[in-house]
């Protein structure tokens, strides 16, 4: 393979959730498409994350994002590798004032046409008699859903393989040059580059900031019924969207499966990939105090992984700053697999100039470039 | 109990015994982590009928001044500490000295019907008998290789099963040059002699292996292939069991280097029994599979080592590799043939805790990319039993250990002590 050089109309680099999707989206619309990754596909934040499809609704661009995304994650209900699950959303309110400010909240996801509604004390424990006694309500989402992103990625990748995207497996992007780039055998692809490779970013992009923000999951043996919706406390976004170096809030899933996946923690500054037994404590601890009954499950598996973080929050979307022909789609923190369908017909919608769907200013990395 | 030793054993088999002993001996504070409720490991686990062998009735004698943490699940490493579970709660157990006597369990390998009830390790078997699980009157037959199915075979008998043979991959000439290798070690000669006039009138066949097994509810028959032809075999029970592999996940999960003969890890350890971790040290088959003796040296070797006593540790050295070299004789006339990698086919269930058959996993060469496309190992087992046979299939080889590292009650991991009594966290 050495010096060959292939040439294609968009070099996806990364095969997460978003360069898969990216690949998914470009071949549908009949582009000659290569993918880079060195890795197993969906290996990186992909398999480590959740998988819940989840608009927040505390930043209007990220929700408009996954309002979006949201839609086109339908197509994918009826999937069977996406084991797409419609548990819906239930937000806890420990006490009246979590539970006015829930009435809020529903105004806002209304109004961007997502289905939400406050839900009274009685309502709560008829949807989830296993949570703890005293709580005040809660906010129910019904139409959102979990799924298994790994699966999601490898899917994305096949059917773009369909379509006649060559995959370039186990291969690294050593640089990206003018019109192309290098891979480690030697290899040169030439074509617009879209770099999707999450917390490894800067390798390639030095001039974007990105920081990753270390996460664990625990994940129990199969308890089916035992909860039935996504529950997280309704301060979550002031773990998921504060600046505190480390955070833990309430956030439990139950999967197809029957087993119960317990979040979530966030720390900036852990770069170590083992698993921290205090942070493993103190988040379900959190989890204990919402549903007691937890205690006493058996967990099969704990693993961390890193959500690809931007100074803003924000994911970058666009033309990279000062380049030509070269494109990113990475930084969704913990949304990117509730995001990924809608980045991904943004960014295809970019790089063949047409109008995206939704206002991509919000998430044009040339912000940094300021 | 103290909550700090310093000497601490995980596993309390006889390398575990005997590091346990030997440490206490030298005035160390000696704690001796198992998981299950006596003393004596897999080789000298209790037997709910028959007396213990002299060995380990001894070793469990000289136990004074350790204190014997029975039923203790070691589940998480912390930093220099152990978070183990019991039946009452969780512990936080540190310790000056780790020493790791964590055994080997069975390799099972896939074929055709094997996930069918009644169809078990030989050493399963053999362990599930002891603890009184009704054999009497079953019709058993024992398969696989090693040694070890010469020991499943006598207790079976010994608890009124009828051992209808004895089937051993190995070809009868690799057996036969090893037995006449045994007249170097008279030790173990006289222990196989005994075996084989207890086992009097049981076939012992050689080159011969389950092909396939079948049965409605449970396993009714199995097709064996010999030498001479295949012959199908109605039966109760079947145990099969090729060998044994080191259990390492708690010394991965610690950081320490691995060491590779052929597709399993065993713990790297240095020629007195150092981990790569300071601190820690490795006696018996998680170092590598070397049998009983072997075990009973290191774990010695261990606490002399790990008290400061290296003079001793040294003296014992040259014996340890004596037996070293009868483990690695083993492995030489006992290896696998090639044939039991294509026992299974594309319908064989591999992962038996989520359901993956071996033709999902065709084309991943990953353990990780299998994983997470076919969850291939997600399972309870965390891929001790697919893991390590895809290991030996030449697929991948197994992923690194992840936390915990057994199942564990989410109230361990959280670092709680006790489990609340309070009626209402147990609910429906």
């Amino acid at each position: 393979m050495s010096g060959t050089v292939a040439s294609f109309d968009l070099i996806v680099i990364g095969a997460g959730i978003i360069g898969a999707s990216c690949a998914d989206e470009a071949s549908a619309r009949g582009m000659r498409v290569a993918i880079v990754e060195p890795g197993p596909i969906g290996g990186g934040a992909t398999a480590a994350a959740m998988g819940h499809l989840v608009a927040m609704d505390d930043d209007p661009a990220e929700l408009a994002l996954a309002k979006y995304s949201l839609h086109h994650w339908e197509a994918f209900a009826d999937l069977r590798e996406a084991e797409f699950s419609r548990c819906g959303t239930l937000w806890v309110a420990r006490n009246d004032n979590e539970l006015a400010a829930a009435a809020t909240r529903v105004a806002r996801l209304n109004a961007a046409g997502v289905e939400a509604r406050v839900v009274d004390a009685t309502t709560l424990y008829e949807l989830e008699p296993a949570l703890v006694p005293g709580l005040a309500g809660g906010l129910l989402v019904p139409r959102e859903a979990v799924v298994y992103p790994p699966r999601v990625a490898n899917h994305q990748v096949k059917r773009a393989q369909s379509h006649g995207t060559q995959l370039y497996a186990g291969r690294r992007v050593l640089s990206l040059q003018r019109g192309g780039a290098q891979l480690d055998d030697g290899t040169r692809l030439s074509g617009p580059v879209l770099v999707a490779t999450g917390c490894a970013l800067p390798a390639l992009l030095p001039m974007l900031p990105m920081r990753g923000r270390k996460g664990h999951l625990v994940i129990t043996d199969r308890y089916p019924g035992l909860v039935r919706h996504q529950l997280l406390e309704l301060g979550y976004a002031d773990s998921a969207h504060g600046d505190a170096d480390s955070s833990v809030a309430f956030n439990v899933q139950p999967r197809p499966t029957g087993q119960i996946l317990i979040g979530s923690s966030r720390e900036f500054s852990a770069t170590d990939a083992a698993a921290s037994p205090a942070m493993v404590q103190r988040m379900l601890e959190r989890s204990f105090a919402f549903v007691p009954k937890l205690r006493e499950l058996q967990a099969v598996r704990i693993w961390t992984g890193f959500r690809p973080t931007t100074p803003d929050g924000r994911p970058y979307l666009g033309a990279v700053p000062g380049a030509s022909d070269q494109w990113v789609a990475a930084g969704h923190e913990g949304l990117g697999v509730t995001t990924a369908l809608g980045s991904a017909k943004l960014m295809i919608d970019l790089i063949q100039g047409r109008q995206p769907a939704i206002d991509p200013a919000p998430y044009s990395p040339e912000r940094m470039a300021a | 109990m103290p909550d700090r030793y310093d000497v601490l054993v995980v596993g309390a088999g006889p390398a575990g015994l005997a590091a346990a002993q030997t440490a206490a001996a030298h005035g160390a504070r000696v704690g001796l982590l198992d998981a299950q409720p006596r003393p004596g490991g897999q080789v000298w686990r209790h037997d709910v009928r028959h007396q213990a062998p002299r060995a380990a009735r001894e070793a469990i004698a000289k136990l004074q001044g350790v204190d014997v943490l029975a039923s203790h699940s070691v589940v998480a490493v912390e930093s220099s500490a152990l978070r183990v579970e019991t039946a009452e709660g969780g512990r936080l157990i540190s310790y000056g000295s780790l020493i790791l006597a964590t055994g080997a369990r069975e390799l099972l390998l896939p074929f055709p019907g094997w996930t069918l009830p009644g169809i078990t390790g030989a050493g399963g078997l053999q362990a599930l008998t002891k603890q009184g699980w009704p054999v009497a009157g079953k019709r058993v037959v024992i398969a696989g290789s090693g040694p070890l199915l010469l020991a499943a075979a006598d207790t079976l008998r010994k608890h009124g099963a009828q051992v209808l043979g004895i089937y051993e991959q190995a070809p009868a000439a690799s057996v036969h040059a090893f037995a006449r290798q045994l007249r170097h070690w008279p030790a173990r000669a006289l222990q196989a002699i005994g075996l084989r006039v207890r086992l009097a009138g049981v076939p012992y066949r050689f080159g011969s292996f389950v092909r396939r097994a079948q049965g409605s509810d449970s396993v009714q028959r199995v097709d064996i292939d010999t030498p001479t032809g295949t012959q199908t075999v109605e039966c109760d029970l079947l145990a099969v069991g090729y060998g044994l592999v080191p259990n390492t996940e708690l010394a991965q999960l610690l950081g320490c280097a691995m060491d590779y003969l052929g597709p399993h890890p065993h713990v790297g350890v240095d020629r007195l029994l150092r981990t790569s971790m300071g601190g820690v040290y490795a006696a018996g088959e998680a170092g590598g599979i070397g049998g009983l003796a072997v075990a009973r040296l290191e774990g010695a070797m261990a606490a002399h080592i790990a008290t400061g006593h290296s003079v001793a540790a040294h003296a014992l050295a040259p014996q340890r590799d004596r037996e070293r070299r009868f483990g690695a004789l083993l492995a030489r006339h006992f290896a696998l043939d090639p044939r039991l990698h294509a026992l299974g086919d594309d319908s064989t269930m591999v992962c038996r805790c989520e359901d993956v058959t071996l033709g999902d996993l065709n084309g991943f060469t990953d353990a990780r990319a299998a994983k997470l496309a076919t969850r291939c190992g997600m399972g309870a087992c965390q891929g001790r039993i697919c893991g390590t046979a895809l290991a030996e299939l030449g697929r991948f080889p197994r992923s690194g250990a992840r936390p915990p590292i057994f199942p564990a009650r989410l109230a361990t991991l959280a670092g709680l002590t006790t489990l609340p009594s309070d009626d209402a966290y147990r609910g429906s």
